[in-house]
């Protein structure tokens, strides 16, 4: 017990500006979903029949790939506090490469969507689903872009045991891309 | 001032501050014509006094960005301007086509104006605030192609700091936003999408990264808090500007003919542009109350702080007055949103104007400070112009409340005119505001006619004293 509210008297992890950021960013997804939920509350009939149109397979998929890349930038972290700098760029490697490989697994379900005639004027819940999706994926291209620099700077050789706040600062964001994408995994894929 | 060069900075200053006067002079010419509707005509008509107005406002804010970009841009780099004499060519080039469109507006009829010019070869002509004839417009981007040649041929030789950085890229954007007025379609739909990607692209994307590096600029000079910390909090800035502000142009297509999904998206997006002013007044404070010296400019400081708070009132509440679709719906057009206008374009982008102008005309005069009887006459200009801009948009919000309520929200609604005449009590009320603005505006000059520096040991004398 005691050792719990020790651990939450710790400061945050990485740069504070980043928390900024990111209440920031959760703010505006808070208002997106928000909106969803109210635009959905008057045609609900409309967002539940267009719901179960989407392939929730792929929703899935995706929500494994962002979270294992999280538990890779998770280890990123551990390992450059052991002071293995080679290790954290490897594993932000591999969490780039997953990043990457929700890119491309987004990008063919857009394109199925759109074989189909789906744009964003072909109903309300459409407007939100694709809206919503490419907002976040547009967040994954920018979370993916620091990522990239933190792991360049890790090869490089930039950071150390004692010196880690810039990969804790690019994690910190990666996992706020990760958690929203679990709200809207749930939210738009799921409950209905 | 560190670089000779940032000299050319001056006359830009100057010239801002003299358009600004005729802007105000329009301003109170077409108040009045709201009142007296025959008030100077046919000699000066309601529409050329309001197309005066607008076109005044938006060439002064170019001429102190240009200034500022001049001035900045230089001791940012640690470098000479790469043309000072590039720089001072394109001053009177733009000055000289921009008093000859003035005198054109007022002289010839707008219609033969648009003959003569070429208008017919390539239509760019009637637009708000799009008014000048071809050749201005040519060169407007001739002139901008000379400042971002300068800058960026100055960037490219010295340090590249953030601040410098997101100044240069965001002139850049200021000119391609341009690009868009040549386009004119007879498809009024097609035509307003492309009015409002530089209207909105400018004032609620481009302009708000100029606004903050410009800002960052000051605030590091006169705080002295590390330019680290000041960067992170810009970098913040600038990306919640453009996540909330480049899908927020979607609250201008509302009922305009674009498709109906704008309604959300620009609800969405659009509420949420009050986020970067919030996190600018956060910024702007905490850089004022961790700050490591006291800058003797105290005049300037304030110009620093009042922006990003009335920045957040004029472009961020009065804009969210009227943002969401269903307000819009009724809003729309009415002087509600000429009250959102006056305080976010006086607010934000005025007053950063002013802001670098008072940091800076200073140090080009060759003094750290204006004297401390200089800075009063400035401050008080600062207060007047604040509160009479306060009295001028809450008179503007009175008059769009009577139009929507009689006019548009009625069972039983009013012609225009009628409507009109019911709000009338608040163009008074507007055009005395209007009279008090004007007179801060001289209270303020005056100040650059009070000679010598701030006396470091006589203002020490006088606070021991007291």
């Amino acid at each position: 017990m005691i050792e719990t509210s020790a651990d939450s008297a710790q400061p945050l992890p990485g740069d504070f500006a980043i928390w900024i950021f990111i209440f920031a960013e959760l703010v505006v997804f808070g208002v997106l979903f928000a909106a969803y939920a109210f635009a959905r509350s008057s045609h609900v009939d409309v967002f539940n029949a267009s719901q179960l149109t989407l392939n929730r397979a792929y929703g899935f998929a995706d929500t494994l790939i962002l979270v294992t890349s999280s538990y890779s930038v998770a280890r990123a972290t551990l390992s450059i506090k052991a002071g293995s700098s080679t290790a954290c760029g490897h594993w932000l490697a591999g969490a780039l490469g997953l990043g990457g490989l929700f890119l491309v697994l987004k990008s063919v379900e857009f394109h199925q969507d759109l074989a189909q005639g789906i744009t964003l004027s072909t109903n309300l819940f459409y407007m939100f689903y694709l809206a919503l999706t490419f907002f976040h994926f547009m967040h994954v291209v920018m979370g993916m872009a620091i990522l990239a620099v933190v792991d360049y700077k890790a090869y490089a050789g930039r950071y150390s045991a004692e010196n880690y706040t810039g990969v804790e600062t690019g994690g910190s964001y990666w996992h706020m891309v990760d958690l929203v994408w679990i709200i809207l995994f749930a939210l738009v894929y799921v409950i209905h | 001032m560190k670089y000779p060069s940032q000299q050319v900075a001056k006359p830009y200053f100057i010239a801002a501050l003299a358009l600004f006067v005729g802007q105000i002079v329009f301003g109170l010419i077409a108040g009045l014509q709201y009142l007296h509707g025959t008030f100077l005509f046919p000699e000066l008509p309601f529409d050329v006094a309001h197309m005066s107005h607008t076109n005044l406002l938006i060439v002064w804010l170019l001429m102190a960005f240009m200034g500022a970009a001049y001035f900045i841009v230089p001791e940012e780099a640690q470098t000479e301007l790469y043309s000072p004499r590039l720089a001072l060519v394109t001053f009177w080039v733009f000055l000289i086509a921009a008093a000859l469109t003035i005198v054109a507006y007022l002289f010839v009829p707008y219609a033969q104006l648009a003959a003569i010019t070429g208008n017919a070869a390539l239509p760019t002509m009637g637009r708000g605030y799009l008014e000048q004839p071809l050749p201005t417009k040519i060169g407007i981007v001739l002139v901008a192609l000379s400042l971002l040649f300068n800058v960026t041929m100055t960037l490219i030789k010295g340090r590249k700091t953030s601040i410098n950085l997101i100044l240069v890229g965001s002139l850049w954007g200021l000119a391609l936003l341009f690009l868009p007025a040549f386009y004119f379609p007879h498809d009024t739909v097609k035509a307003s999408f492309g009015w409002w990607w530089i209207v909105h692209g400018w004032v609620e994307g481009d302009w708000e990264l100029i606004l903050g590096a410009l800002l960052g600029f000051i605030l590091i000079k006169m705080t002295g808090v590390d330019r680290e910390i000041v960067e992170k909090w810009l970098y913040i800035i600038v990306a919640m500007t453009l996540i909330s502000g480049i899908i927020g142009i979607g609250h201008h297509y509302y009922y305009t003919g674009a498709p109906s999904y704008w309604i959300w998206l620009g609800s969405i997006f659009s509420a949420l542009e009050p986020i970067p002013f919030i996190l600018l007044i956060v910024f702007s404070f905490k850089m004022l109350m961790q700050r490591r010296r006291e800058h003797p400019n105290k005049a300037a400081m304030l110009w620093a702080l009042g922006t990003p708070v009335m920045a957040f009132l004029g472009a961020g509440l009065w804009g969210f007055m009227i943002t969401l679709a269903p307000a819009q719906y009724y809003i729309h057009g009415t002087n509600f949103t000429a009250a959102h206008g006056h305080l976010a374009f006086f607010g934000a982008y005025a007053m950063v104007s002013l802001a670098i102008i008072s940091y800076a005309m200073p140090l080009l005069r060759g003094r750290t400070a204006n004297s401390a009887a200089a800075q009063r006459w400035e401050m008080a200009g600062f207060w007047i112009m604040v509160f009479s801009m306060i009295g001028i948009t809450l008179a503007l919000t009175g008059a769009g409340i009577v139009t929507v309520f009689l006019q548009r929200a009625a069972d039983d609604p009013m012609g225009f005119m009628q409507a009109q005449d019911k709000a009338r009590v608040f163009f008074w009320v507007r055009e005395f505001a209007g009279v008090a603005f004007f007179i801060g505006l001289l209270v303020y000059l005056r100040s650059f006619f009070i000679a010598g520096e701030y006396e470091y040991a006589d203002e020490m004398k006088q606070a021991l004293a007291a």
